[in-house]
């Protein structure tokens, strides 16, 4: 852990697993779905679901939703804020078996846009993206990451790398997850610095690969 | 890169101050200009500052249990403590307070610890420069980050000696190197301070980040002084400092999920906790 992970983060409390990390996944969500959801259903599980309420596990959620950074001094208020700029939020109870203690699934719409994201938040308001739409798809969100989902079908992952390679794309980690075989296939890669708008672009416009989603934090 | 054992920080102190030896390991760390580092621990010190100046005496957390006490420590008369002590114990309830109501705290290490360091450091604003108590800062992060690296700083990994345990353990190294401790009386201070929580449990009440964490906040803080008093005095410890470490990562690994933050165990599971609960 770096330094200013010990001393530090600047959050809004109570909790670091149970607050801060679930703006970080709010946010996160927010992110990947392009902008302040319109319609929110968030489902709790574990022991998010069990003590979530006093440590304003909901409000944090909302919070991230809403684009708030973990030290915003709005969180409390959050249901408020998303009820005055029209969010619809539904809350719920979920058991998810199987996943990490403190987890949550959110289903979020924007316009004609969907995303249901499954994610934990791992102590210390560190989190992890468990699952993208019913896909598995594991990443941190803490250094620049691509999430592209393309067709299951041999070659795919040596052009997408060759591309990269060829833009002077240094890959730190890949991960690879399928649906099942012929079907689906969603890529996650993760990288030391940006990754230009030019090439998402273009990888995006590789036959096979159906959509390239990007996130990239600035770092608090 | 970041100290893998306190044994490696002094011998990178031995000719540089420590906090500086701290700064500069963290610069080489994350590839940043000192500036950048700087402002980075000056920002937490004055969250830290706002955090106890914008307390409200008159707010309660969400559950209800916690709220209040730090006015009341403001309050009352003295009877043990000279006022440094009192503001000491009123400023770790007042952080840990606020945390519970969430208003914006440092975690330092954690967002339940994040009292003592705010209760030892912000009564010395007087005697001591911001500077001075920013280079304090960087002191505990360094011995935290040796404690974060062998052992846990997480509640539902080590019980709470990793978090108030592991806050204590920093605090008195910085209040140990703030009066010109040497580096080898800071580390003293540190074990010390970890000796004397080691086996604390992580039990709170309805899994909620108030009871005890709030009032144990004052423990660390009041344990940190005393290490620090006694490493000022040439008192040492027998085990050192990287031993008691790696001891409290052993006996963190021996504590049964019950006593990690599950709020299953200990005060959490008393009648009264439980009634809390069902309410
Ligand atoms: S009892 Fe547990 S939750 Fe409370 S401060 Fe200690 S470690 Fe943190």
């Amino acid at each position: 852990m770096n330094l200013f992970e010990i001393m530090g983060p600047i959050m809004v409390g109570p909790s670091s697993s149970h607050t801060a990390g679930a703006v970080r996944i709010g946010f996160i969500a927010q992110r990947l779905l392009g902008g302040r959801p319109d319609w929110a259903q968030l489902q709790l599980s574990g022991s998010f679901a069990a003590t979530g309420k006093g440590h304003g596990t909901d409000r944090a959620l909302i919070a991230g939703l809403l684009g708030m950074a973990p030290d915003d001094v709005r969180i409390p208020m959050s249901h408020h804020i998303a009820a005055k700029e029209g969010m619809e939020v539904e809350l719920g109870h979920i058991e998810l078996r199987g996943a990490h203690p403190n987890s949550v699934l959110l289903h979020l719409s924007r316009a004609d846009k969907r995303l249901s994201l499954q994610a934990a938040s791992l102590g210390g308001g560190r989190v992890r993206v468990e699952a993208i739409d019913g896909m598995e798809a594991r990443f941190s969100g803490e250094s620049p990451t691509l999430i592209i989902r393309n067709e299951d079908r041999p070659g795919m992952v040596g052009e997408v790398s060759a591309m990269l390679g060829y833009h002077n794309m240094n890959i730190a980690t890949m991960q690879l997850y399928r649906a099942h075989r012929g079907g689906l296939a969603v890529m996650v890669l993760e990288f030391d610095a940006p990754v230009p708008l030019m090439l998402r672009q273009t990888l995006e416009h590789l036959p096979g690969i159906c959509s390239v989603t990007y996130l990239e934090l600035e770092g608090t | 890169m970041a100290f893998s054992s306190i044994e490696a920080l002094l011998t990178a102190a031995k000719d540089m101050p420590l906090w500086e030896a701290i700064l500069r390991s963290d610069l080489e760390d994350r590839g940043v200009e000192q500036a950048d580092s700087i402002e980075k621990m000056t920002l937490r010190w004055q969250a830290m500052v706002a955090a106890v100046e914008g307390y409200d005496a008159c707010e309660r957390s969400a559950s209800g249990l916690v709220g209040g006490d730090g006015g009341r420590m403001d309050a009352a008369p003295r009877h043990y403590v000279d006022s440094y002590g009192q503001q000491v114990i009123a400023t770790a309830l007042k952080t840990g307070e606020c945390n519970a109501c969430m208003k914006r705290i440092v975690a330092a290490p954690t967002a339940g610890a994040s009292g003592v360091l705010p209760a030892v450091l912000i009564p010395l604003r007087g005697r001591h420069s911001d500077e001075e108590l920013i280079r304090a800062l960087y002191v505990a992060a360094g011995f935290g980050q040796v404690i974060a690296t062998r052992a846990s700083i997480s509640g539902a990994e080590g019980g709470c000696q990793a978090e108030i345990g592991s806050a204590s353990g920093m605090a008195a190294a910085a209040l140990t190197d703030l009066q010109g401790g040497s580096p080898q009386q800071c580390a003293d201070a540190c074990a010390m301070a970890l000796q004397n929580l080691l086996g604390l449990v992580c039990d709170p009440v309805g899994g909620l980040v108030e009871v005890p964490c709030v009032q144990r906040n004052v423990v660390g803080a009041v344990n940190a002084i005393a290490a620090a008093e006694m490493a000022l005095a040439g008192i040492g410890t027998v085990i050192p400092c990287d031993e008691v470490i790696d001891t409290m990562r052993a006996v963190g690994d021996a504590l049964p999920s019950s006593l990690r933050e599950t709020g299953e165990g200990g005060l959490a599971a008393t009648p009264t906790a439980r009634r809390l609960v069902l309410s």
